[in-house]
């Protein structure tokens, strides 16, 4: 359609992703008013601010507006278009996009109308739907289609389902003709809805727009009881049409993670679905799910199909979007049954959702099994329900409201307008249980495979060590990673990142894994912990043949359950042994003298047999390399497994039977993860227990383990492995991940991947089939190369630490040696020989920028014409090292000598002393200038954020991409403690993601909430490069940040799991080109400033990434070389003997690092720059960023594999591009809090008491934040004195109500609030009151949203209701009392006192590792609730824990004085009594976290009750 | 496992040496007649297992030992398996053992505060307890080759050279003009220093190993090395740089000025019993021995036992300091002040002297002459008026080697000898004579006993690929 909707360069808009508010409203009594839609449009406007616009600022993403047929209505206009309808039940109305052009719509309307007629309904005819294309932005009047509605007739159709199936067929088979009549159909023709029972009005609108464009919808005839409606933000400013929601039957706030899988997963049942629902059109239907759609619209044509075999609507959801089963035992038998048939039949469609969907009769909402999305509701006593993403979308006069909720985790609401009722979670999903009798199903048709005693399967291999060395073992693995796993059962963790090279930069053999990247979440969607998390997730698989989804359940063949996909040989002997499941086993092996022709024909026949003997009724297929030898080398096992997961899935075959490998390759969670990604449900790594059982036998496992206990710890660290590669991506349940692909390929060619790996982005071609067998059969011809002495295999390795013959190093002995010697000295001489080691010019190189080069051109300028290097250095920064991960005098040192430069340098994520915000003295500031905001919020107050130039919100780094970050107890001395608000010796977790961005609606709340804290700051948002950054990048550009931060996979000094390392994230030369065209397509490259970072080292570097984009670059291992680091690697253990990454006073004294060093480096950096630039002919650094003409790629020589690369995608410049000229800022605070930082004046000029009364509403959101940066800026941490400021406030407040809320000002809230509530609160009061004149039915209203507290470091909260999920959050000291709150309550929480006057999900206290928690146990089931990880509990008693229950009361009476709540009243009057029902929870007093080697950090608890005192 | 906090918990703790008065009254070792084991194993565990060994660098060890991983071996009492992985890299760790100036501790991390692991003791534990554990037996070839292999010399590179290629299969026959096999490690290392045993045990494993030695045998003028191309499949010659630098100065005729080397061959073969006494002896003597190498060492040492009455020590540079310099930071290698055991038994040491001729009566010398210097711009300039005469009755010229002996390239049509005196060979270490290769110092010149055992490692490589072309 448009030039930039198509992929050119590494921009390839598949990537888009979206985000939204979605809201409905639905009159319970089923009374059809034009009222219920004009309240829905103003609920969709009062969303507008979680959708966005992109450089057009009157293109929205994309708005819309489901409703139920309104019959009446259609039955008058149609008229007028000579079109006689029907009784309502008889005909369906049709929404249609088509292109504008005439004759394309004759052609269209032919061919649906005998398409309709072929499938025996009836064609009434079409109606042109008047609109007003005026309202419409630039962009999306560029690309408005024609809208018409269809009506079409029921013909012969029977009943209903036979009515929608044929209108399913009649629309599906015009799709498919229609598409190959005219091209790019997929974007000028769609039918947005055809359904007897709903219609859909959508369209690329901003909310506004949706009434004033559709004239329909003002129109007063147009009636409905329910509608639904969608605000959206897509990462992309070209969104289209079609794509906005709501679909057929939903609408969707969310993101679907597993997507690629489960659509493959579908393709695979869709043979036997076709065939049963459609008969003789079956083959013609075919995809059944298209896969060049959106997340969402493969969603609604799942949940399409399942209808249409007879489920309900909100059935075919349950099925699709389970609630988390396994580990809830709040279950009862029946609904447990249910859900693990449902399980059976399908794999969760894993991800971020709140899923609002309506078949016309009934509407309802469901939240994802995480509860990432959230949906508030309102009953009203004329029975009207509304529900939306926010409370307070529609004004409800107080007196007419009878419940305020909110939708848990997991949890679906029912509204029937027939019944007149709202249908709940727990007697919808009973109801549902009891209608079969699924506990005989499962007991007839499931058997649990018994777990085998290790030690009865060991074995012995022949030749070990030859055939370790073919699968590409080395010593370094045995005796690190085994060896480590084996004893500890977890993954070795090291740190310092990877400075060795790509697969396919290696000069030596690696295996095909090392090529496939896993991908992670960012932005767009949350990571998982799965640690503290852990209720959600599950290695579950059912092995056998699966059901039919247009089946009933049926009597079909046994299905084996295995608790984790790693299974030891004796497990998989005894499922060979099942005798009610057909096996047949396959070897991969082939001959390696038949060479790469032999391994492609083995290959062949591999898939070949399977195929054959899945037909011939195998229910499992076991892939097996055993019996590697000189004669026999072994295909790679995931490219085994993919190609025949492909072709059975291909075939229509794969849901017939399952893959497991057998396989020596595999030993790390990321090959486990590879191996189930690609389609494998379970894998044996036979060679890996064997090799533990050498190491066993060697003596190198500790003499205390026995070789059981080996066993069983690899198996715990490799499932705990997975599930972290899991929920990097946000996923929670292995039977989704399974064949969902969540990988890269980094250096495999286009025709290699579309072959075997399809669907998998590649963005650089790499090696060949041949070249991949080539390496295989190398390999494994040294490795039984019998004139090489066994005992010298397998090889060293060197992939972790340096080692003499292993591989490569970027940082080896001699670059360290010469950057250390050159910085010191202060030789430039020196500093050249280490420029040309760290730019390979002597070695192979080691990144993909050594295989660009700089284009020296002929007018070359002269150097002394140059930028000088005074300037280019002020754009260079150093990372994000926190405080706590390197020493103070590491920390301090980077700090003043990027002030003395004018670069900057970053706090990291833990907070910094306020004696370094002011400067001592011109020329000494230690002050960091850029501010890092984390996912665990360590020392972000408002203080913080207002001495900052530049905020960092860090999504994710390059050592460990979606995962959190943890500092060990031994680290966290009094200083660090104190900055991070927390207890000496206690370790400190930050979570995988930030609890208040799950989406790319949220990250815009994050800004806005920043920049309302110190709006002088840039907001910086730190992404790790992946295939599709440039997407998130787009979004968070329109989501309003001013820089974007591009790391690379490689760099990253914290310490993280080997596998994170190693296999997470993609090199910052393609994200950084990827986010820098994808900008400049959108038109938003003038916007943001553009950061790279990862193993910057040299002048060259800087050049490379500055034509690849970059205006700004960050340094970080480089300058800790020069402070004095040698790559120890022992950053983790707090032993570093340089002083750098250590706590521990002796070594931080041997800190050597001066400032001056650093700041040499820095000058050396900027002087080879401008060489550089001198020969590019370049004197501005700004006119060489973008510049890839003056790059291009480097000819390699030699037998390495590096040839095989073509980077010319990154090298790509987008044509018709603006250039960035302007840098927009973008941020102008809410007038409503400017007005109130304006009436506040006398309290921030002179301390004069100040109290407002203002009505809120849901669009003000951040109250309070930018008057609290004004006190901070005034008046430091301390503030103001208690009562300064009184804000009194009545309504429905929006998001993040009281972020960041400075000491001194109270905000009074009457009504409730959303998401965000006191996020960082820094000493400020918040209280909530729920109105008095509502007429409650429940006994606790829901007040407050999700995420309250998150990071709060002071202050207090009272709130006369619930709130939502993860209350109180890492709060590390704030106080709060609260009368209910949801699941995950005080999770990871390090500081503070926290009241639960009421009911608590589930999940309670997960990660706590400091304050305390009284919980008010109403059922005396709070154990049931309780993640026990990290606390204990007791109750209280009067007698015993006076301290406790003085401190309580006196709570509990500040509570009452500040909220009158009735319910604390009550527990008051009969206090004695109460008492007895508290339980205390606080963290485990053995510091079961605090390490032993901590012996220098005395532990300092805090006594509560002394603290209480000072609380305000 | 290594110890990450062991290098903070244990103090560094070198072996000391026997008491002055008690060893130089003997010729035996220096150091105690047993090694501590316990100490080395606890010393083992201040190895920090670093991310980046430089001690395995080109920094520290030319054989790229793998210096953490027995470290770690060690620290656990798993000293048969440390045995195995030092073996793997060196085939003579007792030789370096006993004699490598360690720059392996040079470049330990730890030696950033001078406090490097002690790891050239650890490296001798290890070897000395698996000789007397019985663990250091012969290897036999895993398969028989035919082709045959010459090695001119056995010093330490012939010697690694030979052993690689036999293990292999070879049929390796070294050729030496001594009458014992070890080169300059016989004939030039005091007994003090090593045993002479410590050689002989090598010698006898080689030999079980099928190692044939000629002995007495001068290439060049008993052989040609014509004559080995033909009857071997290729030839390597690891002759040593054994031509010393002179001092061309007055008087240096005169009897009683030595070169170092000669002195000290002398009292090896007296001590081993090849001659019954020394032509050249300091007993009673006034001994100047020039130069502040560890050859001048050797001959203090000597001179001491031998009973000289006074010794002096010539260094033409000025004093080194004790700290390192700025301009040679870690982990370059500095120049500091080097305190010898020799030293320490006994020497006056005079710094920033050049020696400007020697006279004496009839014919034998009895004054040195010489004057202080000093440098400027890089440059030595004698300090005018500082002339001085010392009394002496011994020189003993320890100023260096410059090159290989000349008469093999002399004798050899085609054999090319570089003007630094080494022996010319390409990458692979192949002369211009096809099959004729070079190795040790010959190829790169006088130089440790690490390097030479490195470049017999390397040579073996190099010829079995040869062979095998």
């Amino acid at each position: 359609m448009t030039l930039q909707n198509q992929r050119q360069g590494l921009y390839d808009p598949r990537f888009e992703r979206d985000g939204c508010g979605i809201g409905a409203i639905v009159n319970m009594r089923g009374e059809r008013t034009h009222t219920v839609v004009r309240q829905a449009l103003m609920i969709l406007q009062n969303l507008r601010h979680r959708g966005a616009t992109g450089y057009d600022a009157e293109t929205g993403d994309g708005a819309g507006i489901i409703l139920q047929k309104p019959h009446d209505f259609l039955l008058e206009i149609a008229e007028g278009s000579g079109i006689s309808l029907p009784a309502a039940s008889d005909y369906a109305v049709g929404m249609v996009f088509l292109p504008t052009e005439e004759s394309q719509q004759q052609t269209i309307w032919d061919t649906f109308q005998s398409q309709t007629e072929r499938v025996g309904l009836e064609w009434l005819g079409t109606r042109v739907v008047p609109v007003d294309p005026s309202v419409l932005g630039e962009a999306a009047s560029a690309v408005q289609p024609a809208v018409f509605q269809i009506f079409i007739g029921r013909g012969s159709a029977r009943d209903e389902l036979a009515f929608n199936r044929s209108l399913y067929l009649a629309r599906r088979l015009s799709e498919k003709i229609i598409g190959a009549q005219i091209g790019g159909a997929n974007e000028s023709f769609h039918v947005a809805s055809l359904s007897v029972s709903t219609i859909v009005y959508k369209g690329m609108l901003l909310p506004e727009q949706v009434s004033s464009y559709y004239v329909d919808l003002t129109d007063p005839r147009l009636t409905s009881a329910l509608a639904a409606v969608h605000s959206r933000f897509s990462t992309n400013t070209f969104p289209a049409w079609r794509l906005a929601h709501p679909f057929r039957w939903l609408c969707h706030n969310g993101e679907i993670n597993t997507i690629r899988g489960n659509v493959n997963w579908f393709r695979a049942r869709e043979v036997s679905l076709a065939n049963e629902l459609f008969g003789e059109f079956a083959e013609e239907l075919r995809p059944l799910i298209r896969a060049d759609q959106s997340d969402s619209a493969c969603l609604d044509d799942a949940v399409e199909l399942l209808v249409l075999t007879g489920r309900s609507v909100d059935e075919a959801l349950r099925l699709l979007v389970p609630e988390a089963w396994q580990k809830n035992s709040f279950l009862d038998q029946a609904r447990r049954a249910h859900c693990e048939y449902n399980a059976t039949l399908m794999e969760p469609w894993d991800g971020p959702a709140a899923l609002c969907f309506t078949d016309g009769v009934k509407l309802g909402v469901a939240l994802d099994r995480s509860g990432l999305r959230p949906c508030r509701y309102t009953v009203t006593t004329d029975d009207t329900v509304i529900l939306a993403s926010e409370a307070g979308v529609l004004q409800v006069p107080a007196d007419r409201v009878k419940v305020w909720g909110k939708l848990r985790p997991g949890e679906m609401m029912l509204i029937d307008t027939k019944q007149h009722r709202i249908i709940s979670d727990f007697d919808l999903k009973s109801e549902a249980a009891a209608k079969f009798d699924y506990v005989g199903w499962a007991e007839r048709h499931i058997t649990q495979l018994e777990p085998r005693d290790p030690q009865i399967s060991a074995e012995n291999i022949l030749e070990l060590s030859r055939q370790q060395a073919a699968f590409a073992y080395t010593r370094e693995e045995l005796s690190m990673v085994l060896a480590s796993i084996a004893q500890s059962g977890d993954e070795l963790v090291t740190s310092m990142g990877d400075d060795t090279p790509l697969a396919i930069l290696s000069q030596r053999s690696r295996l095909l894994f090392d090529y496939l990247k896993q991908q992670f979440a960012q932005v767009t969607n949350p990571p998982i912990d799965p640690l503290r998390e852990d209720m959600v997730m599950s290695l579950t698989m059912y092995l056998g043949t699966k059901g039919n989804l247009a089946a009933p359940p049926s009597s079909s063949a046994l299905l084996v359950k295995i608790e984790s996909p790693i299974l030891t040989p004796g497990e998989l002997d005894s499922l060979e042994r099942i005798p009610a499941l057909k096996t047949c086993k396959l070897s991969t092996l082939f001959s390696p003298a038949t060479g790469v022709a032999g391994m492609r024909m083995a290959l062949c026949e591999l898939v070949d047999d399977a195929v054959k003997q899945v037909r011939c009724g195998a229910a499992l297929v076991v892939l097996s390399d055993r019996g590697v030898d000189a004669a026999h080398a072994a295909i790679p096992s995931v490219l085994a497994v993919s190609a025949v997961h492909h072709e059975l899935v291909k075939l229509g075959l794969r849901t017939r039977a399952d893959i497991i490998i057998e396989t020596g390759e595999a030993r790390s969670p990321h090959h486990f993860a590879c191996l189930i990604g690609y389609g494998a449900a379970a894998v044996v790594p036979y060679l890996a227990l064997a090799s533990i059982q050498g190491l066993f036998a060697n003596g190198d496992l500790a003499a205390t383990l026995t070789y059981d206990s080996a066993v069983k710890s690899f198996l715990k660290g490799s499932q705990k492995g997975l599930l972290k590669i899991m929920s990097k991506m946000g996923i929670t349940t292995l039977q989704s991940y399974c064949g969902a692909q969540i990988f890269e390929a980094l250096g495999l060619s286009p025709q290699l991947v579309d072959d075997f790996f399809p669907g998998t982005s590649s963005r650089l071609a790499g090696l060949t089939f041949d070249d991949l067998a080539r390496e295989t059969i190398g390999r494994h011809r040294q490795s039984f190369d019998r004139s090489r002495p066994s005992e010298e295999l397998p090889l060293p390795g060197g992939f972790i630490h340096y080692r003499f013959g292993g591989e490569q190093h970027a940082w080896s002995p001699e670059a360290i040696a010469k950057l250390q010697q050159a910085t010191a000295t202060g030789s430039f001489a020196a500093y050249a020989d280490f420029s040309k080691l760290a730019n390979a010019e002597m070695a192979a190189p080691t990144a993909l920028r050594h295989l660009l080069t700089p284009l020296k051109q002929r007018t070359k300028v002269d150097l002394a014409a140059v930028e000088p290097a005074a300037e280019i250095v002020k754009r260079f920064t150093t990372g994000a090292m926190s405080l706590g991960a390197i020493s103070q005098e590491s920390h301090e040192a980077l700090a003043i000598a990027m002030n003395r430069i004018g670069g900057k340098s970053n706090t990291g994520e833990g907070g910094e002393d306020p004696a370094r915000f002011q400067p001592e003295s011109p020329t000494l500031s230690r002050n960091s200038a850029i501010k890092q905001v984390a996912s665990g919020r360590f020392g972000v107050t408002v203080h913080y954020l207002t001495n900052a130039d530049e905020i960092q919100i860090k999504i994710a780094q390059g050592a460990k991409p979606g995962e959190g970050g943890q500092l060990p107890g031994h680290k966290v001395d009094q200083q660090i403690a104190k900055l991070r608000h927390s207890t000496p010796g206690v370790q400190l977790i930050s979570p995988p993601p930030h609890h208040d961005i799950y989406s790319i609606e949220d990250l815009a709340q994050l800004i806005f909430d920043l920049k309302s804290a110190n709006p002088r700051a840039r907001v910086s948002v730190k992404l790790v490069s992946e295939a599709g950054i440039g997407a998130v990048a787009v979004g968070v550009a329109k989501a309003g940040a001013d820089k974007i931060l591009v790391a690379g996979d490689n760099g990253g000094t914290g310490a993280s799991p080997l596998s994170s390392i190693k296999h997470a994230g993609a090199p910052w030369e393609v994200g950084l080109a990827e986010v820098h065209q994808t900008l400049l397509v959108n038109r938003l490259r003038d916007r943001v400033v553009i950061e790279t970072d990862g193993q910057l080292r040299t002048g060259r570097d800087v050049v490379i990434a500055a034509a690849l984009g970059a205006d700004e670059f960050g340094f970080s291992t480089a300058p800790l070389i020069v402070q004095g680091c040698i790559m120890m690697r022992k950053c983790h253990l707090n032993t570093c003997p340089v002083g750098i990454a250590t706590q521990d006073p002796v070594l931080r004294k041997r800190f050597s690092g001066k400032p001056e060093h650093v700041i040499n480096y820095f000058f050396f950096v900027a002087e080879e720059v401008r060489t550089w630039m001198a020969d590019l002919g370049i004197t501005s650094f700004a006119d060489l960023v973008g510049r890839t003409d003056l790059i291009g790629q480097r000819r390699v020589e030699g037998p390495g594999k590096a040839r095989h690369l073509d980077l010319s995608p990154l090298l790509h410049k987008p044509q018709l591009t603006p250039k960035f000229t302007k840098r927009s800022g973008g941020y102008a605070p809410d007038t409503y809090d400017d007005s109130l930082v304006q009436q506040c004046r006398p309290a921030l000029d002179d301390r004069t008491p100040v109290v407002l009364s203002r009505r809120i509403n849901n669009a003000r959101r951040a109250t309070g934040t930018l008057l609290s940066g004004e006190v901070a800026r005034r008046y430091g941490a301390d503030g103001l004195p208690d009562n300064s400021i009184t804000l009194r406030f009545e309504g429905i407040a929006g998001q993040s109500f009281g972020a960041f809320l400075a000491p001194g000002i109270t905000a009074n809230l009457i009504g409730a609030a959303n998401d965000y509530v006191g996020k960082g609160l820094s000493g400020g009061r918040i209280v909530i009151i729920p109105p008095k004149q509502a007429q409650f039915i429940d006994d606790v209203p829901v007040v407050i949203g999700n995420t309250t507290l998150y990071g709060a470091t002071s202050g207090s909260i009272y709130a006369a209701g619930a709130a939502g999920e993860r209350f109180a959050v890492r709060n590390s000291g704030a106080f709060a009392v609260v009368e209910g709150v949801g699941d995950h309550g005080c999770e990871y929480m390090t500081g503070g006192v926290v009241v639960v006057l009421g009911a608590v999900g589930r999940n309670f206290a997960a990660g706590m590792s400091g304050g305390v928690a009284y919980v008010l146990d109403t059922d005396g089931l709070f154990h049931l609730r309780l993640n026990p990880g990290l606390v204990e509990t007791s109750r209280l008693s009067v007698a015993g824990d006076e301290a406790d229950v003085a401190l309580l009361r006196q709570m509990i009476h500040r509570h009452i004085s500040h909220t009158q709540s009735a319910r604390a009243q009550a527990i008051m009057t009969n206090w004695e009594w109460h008492v007895a029902k508290f339980v205390k929870i606080s963290p485990k007093s053995d510091g079961a976290s605090a390490s032993k080697k901590s012996v220098r950090v005395k532990s300092t608890k805090r006594s509560v009750g002394h603290e209480v005192q000072s609380h305000v | 496992m290594s110890d990450p906090m062991g290098f903070l918990e244990i103090a560094r703790q070198k072996t000391a040496y026997r008491p002055v008065n008690e060893r130089v009254k003997d010729w035996d070792y220096v150091g105690p007649k047993t090694l501590p084991l316990e100490q080395n194993l606890q010393q083992a565990k201040r190895c920090m297992d670093c991310g980046v060994p430089f001690c395995q660098s080109d920094y520290g060890c030319p054989v790229h030992n793998v210096i953490p991983e027995w470290n770690s071996l060690v620290g656990s009492g798993r000293w048969e398996e440390a045995l195995k992985k030092l073996h793997a890299t060196n085939n003579f760790p007792e030789f370096t053992g006993f004699l490598c100036p360690a720059p392996c501790e040079n470049a330990c991390v730890l030696n950033r505060d001078n406090q490097p692991v002690t790891i050239r003791e650890i490296e001798l534990a290890i070897i000395e307890r698996g000789f007397e554990a019985g663990l250091v037996k012969p290897q036999a070839p895993r398969e028989e080759r035919r082709e045959r292999v010459a090695i001119v010399g056995s010093g330490p590179a012939g010697l690694a050279a030979a052993q690689e290629l036999r293990r292999r299969g070879f049929q390796v026959r070294v050729f030496d003009k001594g009458q014992k096999p070890g080169g300059l490690l016989r004939y030039g290392i005091p007994d003090f220093k090593m045993a002479k045993y410590v050689i002989d045990r090598r010698i006898e494993q080689m030999q079980a190993e099928g190692v044939e030695f000629s002995l007495g045998m001068s290439v060049g003028t008993d052989v040609s090395i014509n004559d080995l191309q033909r009857d071997f499949d290729a030839v390597l010659l690891a002759v040593g740089a054994e031509a010393a630098r002179d001092l061309p100065i007055p008087g240096r005729d005169l009897a009683g000025v030595h070169l170092a080397m000669d002195y000290l061959t002398v009292q090896n073969r007296v001590l081993s019993g090849e001659i019954t006494s020394a032509a050249i002896n300091a007993a009673g003597k006034r001994v100047a021995v020039i130069g502040g190498g560890d050859t001048a060492s050797d001959c203090i040492g000597t001179a001491r036992r031998q009973g000289a009455a006074a010794i002096y020590e010539f260094s033409l540079l000025p004093k080194p300091g004790d700290e390192r310099g700025r301009e040679t930071p870690w982990p370059l290698v500095p120049l500091t002040l080097k305190v010898s055991h020799a030293h320490e038994e006994g020497c006056e040491r005079l710094f920033g002297v050049m020696t400007t001729g020697f006279s004496g009566q009839d014919g034998k010398v009895s004054q040195l002459h010489a004057v202080q210097c000093e440098t400027k711009d890089g440059q030595l300039i004698k300090k005018a008026g500082t002339e001085f005469s010392l009394d002496v009755d011994l020189v003993l010229l320890a100023i260096g080697f410059v090159g290989a002996d000349a008469k093999i390239a002399s004798v050899t049509p085609g054999l090319v000898q570089r003007p630094n005196g080494t022996l010319a060979g390409d990458v692979n270490g192949m002369t211009s004579l096809p099959g004729v290769f070079v190795a040790g110092d010959a190829r790169r010149g006088a130089s440790l006993i690490v390097w030479a055992i490195a470049e017999g490692r390397r040579a073996a490589d190099s010829i079995e690929r040869y062979l095998h072309r």
